[in-house]
């Protein structure tokens, strides 16, 4: 570099670019002779402020205090527009980042010597670092409005007072720190008993239960029957997978309603017609024990479809040499299963399986439309079947208890990252970087 | 010979149980057909197999006047086409710029796109509600659309990245080479080549409001508004027994064309799925 070269420029200084370019985005280009980049950075900063600084600032005020007057400031909208001033503000540091390395890359570019690239060559160069963001940006902005920010302000929701009694704007809002995680972890609070307490408690441990019976089952039906029909000397193969996938190919809000309606205690089929041969009559609907394991069958019967084709199609990849060089070996069918079909169908599948999981922790769709969550179980004010999801979907809806729901989902969200946490480690790609 | 017997035995076994799954199956689909076509309205009178069966129910849903099965019929495919034209634009953007580019920010990105897509888009149902009234959309269909584009991105960005990583690179070189641009490479290589994948993310998200309960229910108050599932749902939410064999209808008429889409589909997005989830 240092090899005389004619246009290299000692005295350009690349600390003076970035401290200018810090000063006010835009100076250090201009100092760096970049003019057209310098005035657009100076007027998109200047415009940024004069257009939404003031909005910045009242989503800070407002998401700070959530307001200071009952009945004019509404405590909800403020905390929304401060989310949005947050979001606004990530944006322009990124932006001013940007602005700073890019005036001390010219500015090292100019000392050096290297020609300033003409206007049409800028432009390319804008267009070829600039890519992956233009094509980013929409799918960006729609993520961050409609999944990101409503997570942000369920979780800020969480620490607030915000229900029935205090509803914006008539009242305001405040921040009341940790103490809706009280109620639930320690029946703390005022007046009402522990109802919050033995509730979670009660609701938590039938949404564990349920995830983990309803999705095993779902997964060893699901892989026993793959195996069935994968067995060489059945035929009709086409026929039977197509049947056994039925249950996925109809839309579950349609089967579930038909599941309700055959469970129905007084006039359902199933104890009018199949239990009443054995003389039996099941309050489905009445007793939580007896709805929790109609859940149970009703989600084996819907999600192990899905598993079945999965393993079907692994099953048929695996190579038939494994299964030679054991017979070889003198392996058991059991051996055999163990060995080479189990570890096969499962490192293929796992991160799957792992969803499906997280998918019955949230399902919700099942636990509302087969009985609301229902019956209803005395002190406490979630149904017996009612999982975290559907628990706080009634509190919103029903009973709006909105910070109350907002704890749950906080803590419903924590488990949701646990899930994602061991699908990380079980996706493969992220071992190898390089890869994705 | 007790070799092949128990050979026999055992395939006896296997083909019985396979019966009893069949009948486990297709008892309640077949019940649900059996109850539409019962001609009271109650589920309390309706038989298995109706002594005078009659189409009446699919009759009243189109032509009678107090039926907004139409309207509701046409308000999922308002829903559903753009859904499944934006969802494909935007997620191809996406993935192609995580599949083909290096930039800042791309490995949190990804990391970003596992973590939400675990994420049901109800746990921030409050804010959604909260934030559609502000912007006044709630009630209404461009709402609920938005709302699905955004929430299906991480999902299948990821999904069709993955697929995207399975295209060669050279292909790219060489039309580079060739004088194609950014936007070049990607709509003469990248989605001609893309096609399945892209012909999945557009089903998937085309059938999501047919099928989809929860957010209309959230979202959508006037019953002209309604899409399908919603429609359906308040046939018998209120009076169970008095409406079901019209649900029963109602439902037979949206689940056959989508049973048959999803089992002549299975195949392709069996392969993407396991494709996008362990290649990555």
């Amino acid at each position: 570099m240092s090899t005389a070269n004619p246009a290299a420029k000692k005295n350009h200084n690349p600390k003076l670019a970035v401290i200018l370019s810090i000063l006010l985005a835009g100076l250090g280009q201009l100092y760096n002779r970049r003019y057209v980049k310098g005035a657009l950075f100076i007027i998109l900063e200047v415009s940024f402020i004069l257009t939404l600084g003031q909005f910045i600032n009242y989503g800070i005020w407002g998401i700070m205090t959530l307001g200071t007057l009952a009945g004019t400031d509404h405590s909800v909208f403020l905390l929304i527009y401060g989310f949005v001033s947050l979001i606004l503000i990530a944006f322009a540091v990124t932006l001013y980042i940007a602005n700073v390395k890019d005036a001390k890359r010219d500015a090292i570019r100019l000392r050096d010597g290297e020609k300033t690239p003409t206007f049409k060559q800028a432009a390319k160069n804008v267009w070829d670092t600039g890519f992956p963001y233009f094509f980013v940006t929409p799918g960006l902005v729609m993520l961050v409005f409609i999944v990101v920010l409503p997570l942000l302000f369920t979780v800020a929701l969480a620490f607030t007072d915000y229900t029935q009694y205090n509803q914006p704007p008539r009242n305001l809002l405040s921040w009341i720190g940790f103490e809706n995680f009280g109620r639930l972890f320690f029946g703390s609070g005022s007046g009402d008993s522990n109802i919050w307490q033995d509730t979670f408690i009660s609701v938590f441990t039938w949404t564990v239960v349920w995830t983990v019976v309803a999705t095993t089952l779902q997964i060893a039906l699901g892989l026993f029957l793959a195996l069935l029909v994968n067995d060489p000397r059945i035929k009709f193969k086409r026929l039977i997978r197509t049947i056994l996938i039925l249950p996925w190919a109809v839309p579950a809000f349609v089967t579930i309603l038909v599941f309700a309606a055959m469970f129905n205690d007084r006039f359902g089929a199933i104890n009018t017609d199949v239990l009443a041969m054995f003389d039996l009559a099941i309050p489905w609907l009445q007793d939580p024990f007896w709805t929790r394991i109609a859940l149970i069958m009703i989600q084996t019967w819907l999600g192990f479809p899905f598993v079945f084709a999965l393993f079907t199609g692994i099953l048929q990849s695996i190579s038939k040499d494994w299964y030679e060089a054991a017979d070889v070996d003198g392996a058991s069918r059991m051996q055999k299963f163990r060995n080479i079909t189990l570890p096969h169908v499962l490192y293929a599948t796992a991160p799957l399986l792992i969803m499906q999981y997280a998918g019955n922790f949230n399902n919700f769709n099942i636990i509302y439309l087969f009985n609301e969550g229902g019956p209803p179980v005395r002190g406490q004010n979630a149904g017996g079947t009612d999982i975290l999801i559907s628990w706080v979907f009634d509190l919103t809806f029903e009973l709006n208890q909105y910070s109350m729901a907002a704890a749950i989902t906080l803590i419903l969200g924590l488990i949701v990252t646990g899930f994602a946490f061991f699908q990380f480690r079980r996706t493969r790609s992220f071992k190898e970087e390089g890869n994705i | 010979m007790s070799k092949k017997m128990k050979s026999n035995a055992e395939v006896a076994l296997i083909y019985l149980f396979l019966a009893f799954m069949a009948v486990v199956i297709g008892y309640p689909l077949l019940w649900t057909v059996g109850m539409s076509l019962n001609p009271g309205t109650s589920l309390y009178s309706a038989q298995l197999i109706p002594d005078n069966w009659s189409l009446i129910h699919y009759k009243w849903l189109f032509t009678d006047p107090s039926s907004d099965y139409l309207l509701w019929y046409k308000n999922s495919v308002i829903v559903a086409i753009a859904n499944a034209f934006f969802s494909v634009v935007l997620t191809s953007f996406v993935a192609y710029a995580f599949s083909r580019y290096k930039f800042t920010g791309r490995k949190y990105g990804l990391y970003a796109f596992l973590l939400l897509q675990m994420f049901p888009v109800i746990m921030g149902m409050v804010a959604i509600y909260v934030m559609l009234n502000m912007v006044g959309l709630l009630d209404s269909l461009v709402g609920l659309t938005l709302i699905y584009i955004g929430g299906q991105i991480p999902f299948n960005a990821w999904l069709v990245k993955g697929y995207f990583d399975t295209i060669p690179k050279e292909l790219d070189e060489a039309a580079r080479i060739d004088g194609a641009g950014h936007l070049g490479v990607f709509f003469k290589i990248m989605l001609p080549l893309a096609k399945p994948i892209l012909g999945v993310v557009a089903l998937f998200n085309f059938m999501a409001p047919f099928v989809d309960f929860l957010l209309p229910r959230i979202i959508l108050r006037n019953p002209d508004n309604f899409t399908l599932a919603l429609g359906l749902f308040n046939f018998i939410s209120n009076q169970f027994d008095n409406n079901f064999t019209r649900f029963a209808a109602g439902s037979i008429l949206i689940a056959v064309p989508i049973a048959l889409v999803y089992l002549l589909s299975q195949r392709y997005l069996i392969s993407g799925l396991t494709a996008g989830g362990t290649k990555g």
